[in-house]
């Protein structure tokens, strides 16, 4: 290594290539500067222009504080379905062998190549009046499309594969000897999952779970499409937003200031987790 | 299903039963009857809904401003790549986790910034207009948006493989006396090619798919800035045109399967080089 460092500077002006990092590395800081800081920046500014009280009273408007309490409620039923979700194909997938696996991966990953809207739409097909089981559902007085569960479909459709993707890999790699160890000693298939596999694949569970967590919160497009978007009933967060920016630009940005401070939080507590536990499992995010 | 369950472990019923289940009822059942849908209008029907000038623009603007973004994604996706994981500088931690932003924004607040920032009164809008250009409510605006959402998917499915690779290589071309344009172009980019194609397809479907990011921006006029998937929500909202927006949906979905098709098959490609190097 010292020779080669002996080389570099031998045979080439060490000036050139110390210009060269330079340039390099204020381009690619240039770079996210504009498409990343900038916009996060102009968030908060738009949302302050008005000054705090404006800002307050903004996020503190009845609608708002529906759609606040809708986009918790949803988050609160499809995170947790996502997670159960996660867990079970990351156990069928990584532990065992069988026909069709290949495929069964294929169609985890598949609603993230999928547009939020082709998602939306997909379900109005099944779920809606005129869909699949629309006629079965009205007879039982169950209404999807235009009303909770329909939100709660669509946002667990979009965020389906976030925590499967992260525990597969993790859990493929780790492989299940220790699981197996524990079944010899006698401990039962939920001890094993308890107290075996759950602690080994935690940390990147919670990652999952808080990735999932922040789109669950922000999906616009699958679920603007399946609410109808009604104001104060049907009004999740960012489609507040939607509807705020057509009147009063300055309430939609105190409104989707709630959103980043969410995603700002989700991203630190993920480069924290990373930082501090990122040993214990190697797949990539 | 017939298991040839390797594993002594227990659960694979109850584990597997239940992810078919899921997929089934919230993927399978609703793809299946989204191409009902789209095949009960017969290639006739379909060109109809298809063929009009509204759709024919929404898609060539979806589909052109979507390869375009990708490909600009893949240049400043490699340099940031590149730049995070070579170099040591200040704050290289914060911008690091800062790429992962556009994952986590959620896209109609993306969307409003990006139009704030642009508009002819923004912060850059403003300083823009004077020089003749137009971002805001022009195909700029949406390929801006594209390129926005599209970058850290080149990044991050970048970095893993910059940062396992040896640098062993270069030094060897640099003790053969190649300059270093030629240690780029001759050695690093061939062995980051098939890693870059595949950021480059994620960051394509991302963009041709993407809604809350692009529509604020776009501003949405008639022939000149309507992407493909605001047409289908226009279809539904507005007109209650299911059978139009299962023909455009299909056609969305089709480029969805073919470029997992086409990612599956650059991930063999990728593994045979790995076996390679």
């Amino acid at each position: 290594m010292a020779a080669v460092a002996a080389v570099v500077s031998i045979g080439q002006p060490a000036r050139t290539t110390h210009v060269a990092r330079v340039v390099l590395v204020l381009g690619a800081l240039v770079v996210l500067g504009w498409l990343m800081v900038l916009p996060l920046l102009a968030i908060f500014a738009e949302a302050l222009q008005h000054g705090l009280a404006f800002y307050l009273h903004a996020i503190r408007e009845p609608d708002t504080l529906g759609a606040v309490r809708l986009t918790l409620t949803v988050a609160a039923i499809a995170v947790p379905l996502n997670m159960v979700f996660g867990l079970a194909a990351a156990w069928s997938m990584a532990y065992f062998e069988f026909r069709g696996k290949a495929w069964l991966g294929a169609l985890i990953d598949l609603p993230f190549s999928i547009s939020p809207v082709v998602c939306g739409m997909m379900l109005i097909l099944v779920y809606g009046k005129n869909g699949w089981l629309g006629s079965w559902l009205e007879a039982h007085g169950l209404q999807v499309i235009f009303a909770l569960p329909g939100l709660v479909l669509a946002t667990v459709l979009v965020t389906l594969p976030y925590v499967a993707r992260e525990l597969i890999p993790l859990m493929q790699a780790q492989g299940s000897d220790q699981e197996e160890a524990a079944l010899t000693l006698g401990a039962s298939g939920w001890q094993i999952f308890f107290r075996v596999t759950l602690p080994r694949v935690r940390w990147a569970l919670l990652q999952g779970v808080l990735l999932c967590n922040a789109r669950a919160m922000g999906e616009f497009g699958a679920v603007y499409v399946v609410s109808g978007h009604l104001r104060g009933i049907t009004n999740t967060l960012p489609l507040q937003v939607d509807q705020l920016s057509q009147e009063n630009f300055s309430a939609a940005f105190a409104v989707a200031s709630l959103l980043a401070l969410l995603t700002v939080f989700t991203l630190a507590i993920k480069r924290l987790v990373k930082w501090r536990h990122g040993g214990e499992w190697n797949a990539n995010d | 299903m017939t298991a040839m369950a390797r594993s002594v472990l227990p659960g694979f019923r109850l584990s597997t039963g239940y992810t078919l289940l899921v997929l089934g009822s919230c993927v399978l059942l609703p793809l299946a009857a989204l191409l009902w849908t789209a095949c009960e209008l017969g290639p006739e029907g379909w060109w109809a809904q298809i063929g009009t000038r509204r759709v024919l623009a929404s898609l060539r603007l979806s589909f052109g401003a979507a390869l375009l973004a990708a490909t600009i994604d893949a240049v400043l996706g490699l340099l940031v790549a590149w730049v995070l994981v070579r170099y040591r500088f200040a704050l290289r931690r914060q911008f690091d986790a800062l790429v992962d932003l556009p994952f986590a924004l959620p896209t109609a607040v993306a969307g409003i910034s990006l139009t704030a920032l642009y508009a002819p009164n923004g912060w850059l809008g403003s300083r823009l207009l004077p020089l003749g250009i137009e971002v805001a409510y022009t195909r700029v605006g949406v390929l801006l948006a594209m390129v926005f959402v599209g970058l850290p998917f080149v990044v991050r499915t970048l970095q893993p493989v910059l940062e396992s690779m040896e640098s062993d290589l270069e030094e060897a071309a640099y003790t053969l006396g190649a300059t270093s344009f030629q240690r780029f172009f001759r050695v690093l980019l061939p062995l980051l090619l098939p890693t870059l194609l595949t950021g480059y397809a994620l960051a394509l479907a991302r963009a041709i798919g993407e809604y809350g990011s692009v529509i604020f921006i776009a501003g949405n006029r008639l022939f000149r800035t309507e992407i493909a998937p605001y047409l289908i929500v226009q279809k539904i909202d507005s007109q209650y045109d299911y059978r139009g927006a299962a023909a455009l949906g299909a056609v969305m979905l089709a480029s969805s399967l073919l470029l997992l098709v086409a990612m599956a098959w650059l991930q063999r490609w990728t593994r045979r080089w790995a076996v390679v190097r």
